[in-house]
């Protein structure tokens, strides 16, 4: 945990609702989030939990009918221009990290992204300080257009780079994101390219303006478990070259352990549970994230059957009292249905939104079985 | 263009020459059996009717009057006119009503695509509003009614009511004429274009390389422009090429409407009146210009679509 760096990304009481026909469905309900620099964030939960559309959010990339109701979002962000922009790129491009003695303090610069006009936040925010990857690279390039021409758009878009000087970078790029005989590949179109090939040039197209954050959306659900590795692992390669702070998107547990600092678990738009990567996955807390814990499948495991979380989410159309999570909670508590639970603190890095942690509530253990996988988990990681 | 690209149109090319020989054999065949002939005249007796048949050279067998025709048609000579214009060089009557009804058709063809893919793309983006109802109610009604009812409407309003324009066609005023036929062909051609470009263009706006070029940054006239516009033509190229040819024949009641001196009218009054050689020749002016149309629009695909570029490619 990088604690001492200074906040990039400061949500607080997000709040999104979606107008539908049937009503407005209240998809984010009050999230609080920090990303610090240089850190890697993960958001975790199942379809329909928010992490999505939290993140489109920051990017101002909501759907039309998408409208945020309340609360901040706080992006810290370098405030460059001309001849301090081109050194700045020059630096990230040798060094990776920005020495902050470098900056004036007032080249740093706080905006309010939900207040911010969709003009501010098209040509200064969005694609040139923070980039997405997206979940599936088969569909996410044009397929009518050279990859080329798709890498080198942003930067021609919002730093006038001329041509000839983007293309040069473009090759750069796709060395980095380890792409063989870049030359050629800029000549080529998304369809004549492998589906991890095309999720290195999704990479690359989000490093093109060298964004201070990268949001990756659930970037290797659709590629092959082989390459999902080599994947996760440039993104790590790229972020400490380039000093990135990362929010990933995910409902894989075992992606989080691999790159996450910091865990925040979504339930029902809210998070239930956040913590470093060592609390949630060695000390849960809360019964959802018991829940996806003992979901994760497990090759030690002596059971067959893969657990599940009895249920389905609550539908975000109508008004929930109490707990979201109660109905499939079996520990769930009177209060539950009533009240929905504040944050608990555990500790400095671990907060909990579970009536459990409540001084008068009665000690419920997490099932003996993930109990000893966790312990296994710990044994394992100490060997290491 | 690469050489895959030009090995495929040179089959193509040959593919179509052999189709056309099968096309003219048929219609060649077709007419010998109609009943009729294109000399008409009451007064002509048995041994006159002869004599004409022989100097014309319809006395020999079919199969040889055929080849007869193709080798002629090989040297350009398309023969001549038996009825509409005794003795006149088929070539001449068809390629002066040629450039009028091409005019037309190309001028509705363009006005329409034009309009057509403006109208579909303001209904896509400004979806459920008073926009996409007002183009969507246009569409309806320019692909229900047919061409020569807005003709017809077109003439009373702009030729009797206010008259601005000339009623039937003078080949004087070439251009002034031809603005109502024009319109009035156009109509189909919005009404379609606009219909698949506004689904196709909702359909591409929602794709995951929508949002990732969004996400770039890019102004929304440039997402428009150079991602969602290119991706959502290749349907509507594909619903042109037929429109284009049903152009062509549309025209011919237009054609009549307007007394246009087009293909169209010529073609009926050919088969009126038997006379061989022109019916010939327009029917394969047809014939040509639907494969090449037709050629065009598959090029065309591979130009905007790098996934169906023709022949084989080099591969990742």
């Amino acid at each position: 945990m990088k604690n001492k760096r200074d906040l990039v990304l400061k949500i607080r009481d997000l709040d999104i609702s979606f107008k539908t026909d049937n009503g407005d469905v209240k998809a984010v309900r009050g999230v609080d989030l920090n990303l610090h620099r240089g850190e890697t964030i993960a958001i975790v939960g199942e379809s329909g939990s928010g992490k999505s559309v939290t993140t489109k959010a920051i990017m101002g990339i909501l759907a039309s009918n998408g409208k945020i109701n309340n609360g901040t979002i706080e992006f810290t962000h370098y405030d460059l221009h001309g001849d301090r922009l081109k050194e700045a790129q020059e630096i990230y491009r040798n060094n990776g990290v920005i020495d902050s003695n470098w900056l004036h303090p007032d080249e740093i610069k706080t905006v309010d992204i939900t207040k911010m006009n969709k003009k501010y936040l098209q040509k200064e925010i969005r694609g040139r300080r923070i980039a997405m990857v997206f979940q599936d690279p088969m569909t996410s390039l044009d397929p009518t257009m050279t990859i080329g021409k798709q890498i080198m758009e942003a930067m021609v878009f919002h730093y006038k780079t001329p041509k000839i000087e983007a293309w040069k970078k473009s090759v750069e790029l796709l060395k980095l994101v380890g792409i063989t005989n870049p030359e050629k590949r800029m000549k080529n179109y998304p369809h004549q390219l492998s589906g991890g090939m095309r999720q290195r040039i999704v990479i690359a197209i989000a490093l093109s303006c060298d964004p201070e954050v990268l949001i990756c959306d659930e970037p290797t659900t659709a590629l092959d478990v082989t390459i999902q590795a080599k994947i996760l692992e440039l993104i790590k390669d790229i972020q400490k070259k380039k000093d990135l702070s990362v929010i990933y998107i995910t409902h894989d547990l075992g992606v989080v352990a691999k790159v996450a600092d910091f865990v925040n678990v979504m339930y029902a738009g809210r998070i239930v549970e956040s913590g470093t990567v060592n609390d949630i996955f060695y000390d849960p807390k809360h019964p959802y994230t018991w829940g996806l814990l003992a979901s994760m499948p497990d090759v030690d495991s002596v059971s067959d059957e893969l657990y599940t979380i009895p249920g389905t989410p609550p539908n975000l159309l109508h008004n929930i009292q109490g707990d979201a999570f109660a109905p499939r909670n079996r520990y769930a508590l009177k209060i539950d249905q009533k009240i929905a639970p504040p944050m608990f603190k555990i500790s400095d890095t671990h907060k909990v939104a579970s009536w459990l942690m409540a001084p008068q509530a009665p000690f419920v253990e997490m099932n003996p079985s993930l109990k000893r996988r966790i312990e296994r988990m710990k044994k394992e990681a100490n060997l290491k | 263009m690469d050489k895959s690209t030009l090995k495929y149109i040179t089959k193509r090319v040959l593919i179509s020459l052999a189709t056309l020989f099968v096309i003219i054999f048929v219609l060649f065949m077709l007419m010998k059996l109609m009943p009729g002939t294109p000399f008409n005249d009451e007064k002509l007796t048995t041994t006159q009717k002869a004599a004409i048949y022989a100097k014309y050279g319809l006395d020999k067998p079919i199969i040889e009057q055929f080849f007869i025709y193709i080798q002629n048609m090989l040297h350009g000579d398309f023969g001549i006119s038996y009825a509409i214009q005794r003795n006149m060089d088929v070539s001449v009557i068809v390629s002066s009503r040629m450039t009028i009804s091409f005019f037309l058709g190309i001028g509705a063809v363009i006005i329409g695509t034009m309009i057509g893919i403006l109208l579909g793309i303001v209904a896509a983006l400004n979806r459920n509003t008073f926009w996409d109802t007002f183009a969507t109610i246009l569409s309806v009604i320019g692909v229900s009614i047919p061409s020569f009812v807005f003709c017809l409407l077109l003439l009373i309003l702009l030729g009797v009511k206010i008259p601005v324009l000339p009623v039937l066609y003078n080949s004087n005023i070439p251009l002034e004429s031809s603005i109502i036929p024009m319109i009035a062909l156009s109509m189909g051609v919005i009404a379609n274009v606009a219909r698949f470009t506004r689904s196709e263009m909702i359909d591409v706006l929602q794709s995951e390389y929508i949002l990732l070029a969004e996400a770039k940054g890019i102004s929304r006239k440039h997402l428009i422009l150079h991602h969602a516009l290119r991706n959502c033509l290749i349907p509507v190229i594909t619903v042109l090429g037929p429109i284009i040819v049903g152009l062509m024949t549309g025209s011919m009641v237009i054609e009549k409407i307007c007394g246009i001196p087009g293909l169209g009218s010529l073609l009926v009054k050919a088969i009126e009146v038997r006379d061989y050689n022109v019916i010939l020749a327009v029917s394969f002016l047809y014939s040509v210009l639907y494969i090449v149309i037709m050629l065009i629009i598959d090029i065309l695909y591979g130009i905007i679509d790098p996934r169906i570029r023709l022949g084989k490619e080099e591969d990742a």
